[in-house]
């Protein structure tokens, strides 16, 4: 019923990421958590990865950064290669120059006394000079706007501003590749589309290559090359945003369609298949809708007032 | 007197059904950090209230106070007529089911299903009822299949679930739920809106804080925004979204369906979901096409 769609070349032997016949079963799970998952993903690329909740999305990231198989137990076959390491021979300090990695949960990555030694941690461990690591955390601190809380205790902060401080310790670390599970999913809306600005920023200024695991598809859509759907640890759409949702009931993969998308598919039904070009934004549905009936008196041009362009 | 005049000279009679009023609370966290200003506010019986807000706006420092688990520095909080003061966060939450933010705050026991019983005993429920209400709460939330893991070893969605599905197992008047859509997939939201309706129609009181405002939308609840410990907004959700200005000190983005018939220059009563959105402009269409 679903369909793979393909927009990686083959040319594997340039990808920066590169996943074969990967299969995983935690120690203490009945279930393989991944099935075969095959995967080449390009410098530059942002990839972001949807689907149900327990698809194995946090797994397949920790297989990348190592975590899998150096840190959980259970069985592993296959290979996974990141920038011409193999994972699992690797070692995990190697592994760590490349991979950034946020985690789902940000109190399992701050626990130092103030925000601002938690941010520079990173950076103290690397041995940067002193002047250095002060400019990356004001940086850091001015980017995702948490300034005033420098001084406050980490474990004293709401949960979204603990969210903040953990995307800001990893992102001055300078690794090529980061990776970052729900990063939004605690923040609130203007937060959120900030965070998706600067990983953006990340990747056009310096080149980084990105995965997310994002549920929110209309924040992501529009700075992502490609979605990756997991269903019970099996990848099973992968390409281009529009193409990958107007393709098929996503839902069905437990992944929610934004408004605008449903939206349009009940307008018009045919809205399914790849090749056109179906709206992603408000903004694109409103244009659309105003080049159909351009006579319509209430549909004039409106002000747009909101400027998300979601 | 006119009827708007007799309406407001007759709080007493509205009041009855009001099961939490916060009466000029100040809060501030021990080490100094004022998380609550001034907040007078109200719920009753039977109301969804949505709140929205920046990140450390005080959300979940209001929430807090509901069933006690946080008194106030200054002002009061009274549940079902009773101070907060008076009463034990234990006592209260028998009455009050408070699902946290972070779902590894809510859970320590050895397995999902235990985890479930645990709240059940604690309250008191006979062996007869903590069974059947397990099992509700494991079939509603698709627990099943989890029922001997160990809380900790699951992902991010599921231990938010179970979360959703202890506290909602012993039944609570008062049902709080922060950020209940965190990790969740769209099977799942669906069930939660589901659920949400169901507990409405018996008369629960459901808060839910969520920054998740494609899921609060369709539920149309009353809205509440807030911004650095006050409230700046607070009203029905199609009143509230017309409020830009309180909308952008909360860090809040329309709703898309807003955003779409805003553009378009329709501004009357805006689609609730995408079915309404699609009839609304069929009608317009048709109307355009007649012309
Ligand atoms: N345990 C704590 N100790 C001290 N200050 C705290 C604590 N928890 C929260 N705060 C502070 O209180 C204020 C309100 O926090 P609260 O957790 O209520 O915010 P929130 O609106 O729920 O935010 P979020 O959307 O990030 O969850 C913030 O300034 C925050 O930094
Ligand atoms: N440490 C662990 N031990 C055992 N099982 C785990 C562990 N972490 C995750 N799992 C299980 O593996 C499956 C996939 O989890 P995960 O990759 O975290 O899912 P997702 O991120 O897609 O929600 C889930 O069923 C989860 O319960
Ligand atoms: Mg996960
Ligand atoms: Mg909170």
């Amino acid at each position: 019923m679903s369909q793979v769609l393909s927009v990686t070349p083959s040319s594997q032997a340039e990808s920066l990421i590169s996943i074969r016949a990967l299969s995983y079963r935690y120690y203490a799970s009945s279930r393989y958590v991944l099935n075969n998952v095959n995967l080449e993903i390009q410098k530059g690329e942002v990839v972001v990865i949807a689907g149900k909740s327990g698809s194995g999305k946090s797994t397949l990231l920790r297989a990348i950064n190592g975590l899998i198989p150096h840190q959980h137990s259970g069985d592993y076959s296959g290979k996974v290669i990141v920038d011409g390491l193999e994972v699992l021979s690797a070692k995990m300090s190697e592994l760590a120059t490349k991979v950034g990695y946020i985690f789902q949960n940000p109190e399992n990555q701050i626990f130092m006394f103030s925000v601002e030694r938690d941010i520079a941690f990173g950076l103290e461990n690397l041995s940067f000079k002193t002047p250095d690591i002060r400019e990356k955390v004001d940086w850091a601190l001015n980017t995702l706007g948490i300034r005033d809380l420098a001084l406050r205790a980490p474990h004293e902060l709401s949960d979204g501003q603990k969210q903040r401080v953990a995307i800001a310790g990893s992102i001055i670390m300078g690794q090529k590749i980061l990776i970052f599970d729900e990063p939004t999913s605690l923040l609130d809306p203007y937060t959120a589309s900030n965070v998706i600005r600067i990983i953006k920023n990340l990747h056009d200024d310096l080149g980084i290559t990105i995965l997310i695991v994002e549920h929110r598809l209309d924040l992501v859509s529009q700075i992502a090359n490609r979605i990756i759907v997991l269903d019970e640890g099996k990848i099973v759409f992968d390409g281009e945003p529009r193409q990958v949702m107007y393709s098929s009931n996503l839902s069905v993969h437990g992944v929610t369609e934004p408004t605008i998308i449903r939206t349009t598919k009940l307008l018009d039904p045919g809205a399914t298949g790849p090749g056109k070009s179906y709206p992603l934004t408000t903004h694109e549905l409103a244009h659309e809708l105003r080049k159909q009936v351009p006579r319509i008196g209430v549909f004039q041009k409106g002000s747009h007032e909101f400027g998300t362009n979601r | 007197m006119n009827l708007e005049q007799i309406a407001e000279s007759a709080p007493l009679s509205e009041n009855v059904d009001s099961v939490v009023r916060f009466t000029n609370v100040d809060y501030s966290h021990p080490n100094g950090v004022p998380a609550l200003r001034g907040i007078s506010v109200e719920f009753k019986k039977g109301e969804l209230v949505g709140i929205l807000g920046a990140n450390g706006a005080g959300k979940s420092t209001l929430v807090r106070h509901i069933n006690g688990i946080l008194k106030p520095t200054h002002g009061s909080v009274e549940v079902f007529g009773e101070s907060t003061k008076n009463t034990s966060a234990a006592k209260l939450s028998r009455r009050v089911g408070i699902v946290f933010q972070n779902p590894n705050n809510q859970l320590f026991a050895q397995s999902v299903k235990s985890e479930i019983e645990f709240g059940l005993r604690n309250f008191g429920f006979d062996d007869e009822l903590v069974r059947q209400r397990t099992d509700w709460a494991l079939n509603t939330f698709s627990l099943i299949e989890y029922s001997n893991r160990a809380p900790m070893e699951l992902s991010g969605g599921e231990k938010k679930r179970l979360c959703n599905a202890l506290v909602l197992a012993w039944d609570p008047d008062i049902v709080i739920l922060d950020e209940p859509t965190v990790g969740q997939d769209s099977e799942q939201k669906e069930r939660l809106a589901q659920l949400v309706k169901l507990l409405l129609s018996e008369q629960k009181t459901i808060i839910l804080v969520s920054h998740d405002m494609e899921f609060l939308w369709p539920l149309q609840p009353r809205m509440i925004l807030m911004s650095g410990g006050k409230i700046l907004a607070d009203g029905t959700a199609q009143q509230v979204v017309r409020d830009r200005v309180s909308f952008s000190h909360a860090n809040i983005l329309a709703p898309q369906l807003v955003e779409l018939f805003t553009e378009l220059g329709d501004l009357g009563r805006f689609p609730a979901d995408e079915f309404e959105a699609r009839d609304k402009i069929r009608l317009q269409m048709t109307a355009a096409k007649e012309k």
